[in-house]
């Protein structure tokens, strides 16, 4: 998540330009996809593992890229391992890893401005109809706002505990969903009130 | 000059606000009122974040849209929903890119308020990592940088600490902008010019603050 895992630092991954970034990104996982044998899975993780280097991260924040995702890599893996055997399991869940990595790689180094930027930029050859600044504010609010939900979930789990409701998904998600539309009103007005147009 | 012409607002078929006459030329103007009274609806017409049902609001003969909105400054209650980049300078930018200006122009702009304030070291957070008190004075800074001629405050104390009350409250009465400041803290509308007391959606009392707020209080007693 690009709000909670910016690093900030000087590398020259640091400083390439944010559509660059993203443009190897697409490149990247492109590849990635395309590869069906070991030696080019092995050199995208060389790549990844460059990158990352040069980037000056240590392997402790591709780790933490890699562990909200844990549980969804161990269920492709059960699946694939049901229906092609352990070592397409194993490429498959590299493959997935990678690109999570890749990925991580380019939000640990760019911040949601720089990111935004990336987009515009990218945009820019687009015709006058599609509407650059709405979207790339789009995607710069969905950045903003996955600390704030996160911070909203919880503090109604912690309410929801207080009144002895452990595990109950419906008093969770509904004054979440609740709580997150009415945020997203009031930030609606905000940028209206900062003269967005 | 603030000018509202026989204002009424009615959502759902409910009068919010009715026939409200104002001329406001005064530098502090506060307004108090009870929950429900229609204070935040009142606040929200000063920059066209609400249109009135009837009747007409004016802020220097502007009347609704982006002129309007770029001479009046918002300030929010709760400034999580007021920031809209993740680091604290990007988001000051963001208003400014919005009125097109230069990127020089920007950061002398951003370096001034950041410097009036004393948060120069807050330039490069990450705002979902700030504490209360910093994330309202950055929202009060990115309206700021835009240097609106009115500013309009809607509770924006009530998340905030003494400590950082105080602090707030000092940055705006160093303000040389006009500001209308909603208020349930009577406290802070100390020397201010001028207060209006809405109730039921009408201007029930409107005077220097000492008279309403005493009015105010002995209404309230149980």
């Amino acid at each position: 998540m690009l709000s909670d895992l910016y690093i900030p630092g000087d590398s020259p991954v640091h400083r390439a330009r944010p559509l660059v970034k993203i443009l190897a990104l697409v490149v990247f996982c492109t590849g990635v996809f395309l590869v069906d044998h070991w030696a080019g899975i092995a050199l995208a993780a060389l790549l990844v593992a460059a990158g990352f280097a040069l980037a000056g991260l240590h392997p402790r924040h591709g780790f933490a890229a890699l562990r909200p995702a844990l549980w969804i890599l161990a269920a492709i893996f059960a699946v694939q391992l049901w229906l092609t055997g352990p070592a397409l399991a194993a490429f498959v869940i590299l493959r997935f890893a990678l690109l999570i990595l890749a990925a991580s790689l380019v939000t640990l180094t760019t911040t949601a401005g720089e990111f935004v930027a990336g987009i515009e930029a990218g945009l820019k050859p687009a015709p006058d109809w599609v509407p650059k600044a709405r979207i790339a504010l789009a995607i710069s609010l969905s950045l903003r706002f996955i600390p704030l939900v996160r911070s909203v979930l919880d503090e109604v789990r912690e309410a929801q505990r207080a009144r002895g409701l452990e595990r109950n998904l419906t008093a969770l998600l509904v004054p979440l969903v609740v709580r997150t539309l009415k945020q997203a009103d009031e930030t609606a007005e905000a940028i209206q009130a900062r003269s967005f147009d | 000059m603030i000018r509202f012409r026989d204002v009424s607002v009615e959502k759902g078929g409910q009068p919010i606000l009715t026939g409200i006459d104002l001329s406001l030329c005064e530098r502090r103007i506060g307004v108090i009122g009870r929950n429900g009274s229609g204070k935040s609806t009142l606040a929200r017409l000063f920059n066209g974040l609400e249109t009135p049902t009837r009747g007409s609001v004016t802020v220097d003969g502007q009347e609704g849209g982006k002129a309007l909105r770029r001479q009046v400054g918002f300030v929010f209650q709760n400034p999580d929903n007021q920031i809209v980049y993740t680091i604290v300078h990007e988001d000051l930018e963001f208003g400014l890119k919005n009125l097109g200006l230069g990127k020089e122009e920007m950061r002398a702009r951003i370096d001034t308020v950041l410097g009036r304030f004393q948060l120069e070291h807050l330039r490069d957070r990450l705002t979902h990592q700030l504490s209360g008190g910093e994330k309202q004075m950055i929202a009060l800074a990115g309206v700021l940088v835009m240097r609106p001629r009115l500013i309009v405050l809607d509770e924006p104390t009530t998340l905030l600490d003494l400590w950082n009350k105080r602090r707030f409250m000092a940055a705006l009465r160093d303000l040389e902008q006009h500001v209308v400041l909603i208020s349930h803290d009577l406290d802070l509308l100390n020397g201010f010019d001028r207060v209006l007391h809405v109730q039921n959606g009408r201007i029930a009392a409107d005077g220097p603050p000492d008279a309403v707020i005493a009015g105010y209080v002995a209404g309230s007693q149980c």
